[in-house]
């Protein structure tokens, strides 16, 4: 994709399809950016404005999908461009069910309310960190066609699938030992389930970007060694 | 050769059997390098008087599958194709070098008889071209009676011919008129039928297309997904959506020289050469 196209009108489609996606994503971004600052603040008035940005990245779905329709129609890409029309579509949907996580870990916030329990080590931000950090590079590596910087992506999934296996045995003793930090432990249950599904999108996306790039299909690569 | 009978009818364009999922030659895990190779190509140059329009082309033309040639206009493709045939000789001032195997016949060796070549590798040229003088049936005899030959049951000729290029039910009771009164499609079709008359084991399509609106377009795409199942095809075209939509595989040639040649499904979502892929992705120039 480093040359540009003899027709700058089918150049200046995929540009701007390219440029809707990268918009997408950084309000993905900042959803989960505020979702995780309103509850490291426990600020349930930021959570509950957090949500209403979710509409704007699904507005941005409908009109990337339709975007692209547009140029499989009247365009007939192929090679790179069929890989990068084809990865969009496919990462769309990945991008809008990461906004819709967001929401959700907004909504547990705003359950928690501002009290806290006093505990040894909130292992949520931990999980963040990392689960951030994917969907962020795997946005550069879209950006950039980086397939080196999208595999990395993939192989940190491995350390938050790990750091939410954890959380569940850290924090049953807590509710075994104090029954008034149930109802908290639960919300931060479904928070780190958030994230790891995050992560798991991330990886989707690294591993569609991967293909975009090197027309090499990575998903499931683990189970088609078995087979 | 398939028999008459086993022909299907083409009633809609969209019902085509090549394309159907029980068709699994078309995408199977095969290399070109693994492929029974019909004829083979080796270190082919062309000359128009002192200008060379092929440089040394080395390629294998898969047994019973389409093969398509495609590439910008001076690429070498129909020099390419006319050489397969040894047409491109019959051009005042032009010559070939190199190898042209058909099975394992060098059809360039001086032995060898350029008719009998002909016969055995036919071709279908871009614009539909009938005898204007000669009605339906005899344009189907044609190419026979020039070689000599006068089949015991003319008829059945006609009739077998027609019905394999999907013609039979709308010509079958004007046989007498004249070919060019047929639309552009059905010309086509009547001179695919006229080259299958005689035969051959290798069908060479040049832009057979081009001159057609698109049902008539769809109706030859469909008798090709046909074709391939007794004859090998090798198609040149500048409609390379018609290349991804009938080819086994894909070669594309660039200034007269072959860039890559793969299977189609490669080429068209992940070629391995840079060329190729400015080329189909209309980065050229």
């Amino acid at each position: 994709m480093n040359r540009r196209h003899t027709d700058r009108e089918y150049e200046g489609e995929l540009e701007s399809l390219r440029e809707r996606v990268l918009l997408m994503g950084a309000h993905v971004e900042e959803v989960l950016a505020l979702a995780m600052r309103a509850y490291v603040d426990r600020n349930v008035l930021l959570a509950r404005g957090t949500i209403e940005l979710d509409s704007t990245i699904d507005q941005l779905e409908l009109e990337i999908d339709e975007a692209a329709i547009q140029i499989l129609a009247r365009r007939q890409p192929v090679a790179s461009d069929l890989r990068f029309i084809t990865t969009t579509l496919k990462l769309v949907t990945d991008l809008e069910r990461m906004g819709d996580l967001g929401v959700n870990i907004c909504e547990r916030v705003a359950e928690l309310g501002a009290d806290r329990s006093e505990s040894p080590q909130d292992p949520i931000p931990r999980i963040a960190d990392v689960a951030q950090g994917m969907v962020h590079d795997a946005l550069d590596a879209f950006v950039a066609g980086d397939a080196v910087k999208a595999n990395q992506v993939i192989d940190r999934d491995k350390a938050v699938d790990a750091y939410y296996a954890q959380l569940y045995p850290e924090l049953l003793p807590r509710m075994m030992s104090n029954p008034n930090v149930v109802f908290e432990s639960t919300r931060l249950l479904s928070i780190g389930k958030s994230l790891e599904r995050l992560a798991d999108h991330a990886t989707n996306i690294a591993e569609m970007v991967v293909y975009m790039v090197k027309g090499q299909d990575v998903r499931h690569s683990g189970q088609a060694s078995h087979q | 050769m398939s028999s008459a009978s086993s022909q299907s009818k083409i009633s809609r364009p969209h019902q085509r059997k090549g394309s159907s999922s029980d068709d699994k030659s078309r995408w199977d895990e095969v290399s070109v390098s693994t492929v029974v190779p019909k004829m083979r190509t080796t270190d082919l140059h062309a000359y128009f008087g002192q200008v060379e329009v092929l440089k040394g082309i080395s390629l294998q033309i898969a047994e019973k599958q389409v093969t398509a040639v495609i590439g910008p206009s001076g690429c070498g493709k129909s020099t390419f194709v006319r050489c397969l045939n040894r047409m491109h000789e019959v051009i005042p001032g032009a010559r070939a070098t190199g190898q042209v195997l058909l099975d394992k016949q060098d059809i360039y060796q001086g032995d060898v008889d350029a008719v009998r070549v002909r016969r055995r590798v036919g071709m279908v040229f871009q614009k539909p071209n009938p005898f204007p003088t000669m009605s339906i049936r005899d344009n189907v005899l044609a190419g026979l009676r020039l070689n000599g030959e006068r089949p015991e049951d003319p008829d059945a000729v006609v009739e077998k011919m027609l019905q394999r290029v999907a013609l039979w039910d709308e010509v079958k009771d004007i046989l007498g008129r004249a070919g060019t009164g047929l639309s552009g499609g059905q010309q086509q079709r009547l001179c695919i039928a006229r080259s299958l008359a005689l035969e051959p084991e290798v069908l060479l399509m040049d832009e057979p297309c081009s001159a057609l609106d698109p049902i008539a377009t769809a109706r030859v795409e469909e008798l090709i997904h046909e074709l391939r199942k007794s004859y090998t095809i090798v198609i040149v075209t500048h409609n390379m959506q018609q290349a991804a939509r009938v080819a086994n595989f894909t070669a594309f040639f660039y200034l007269g020289k072959l860039i890559e040649h793969d299977r189609t499904d490669v080429i068209f979502t992940r070629p391995k050469e840079q060329r190729t892929e400015d080329y189909i992705t209309g980065r050229f120039g």
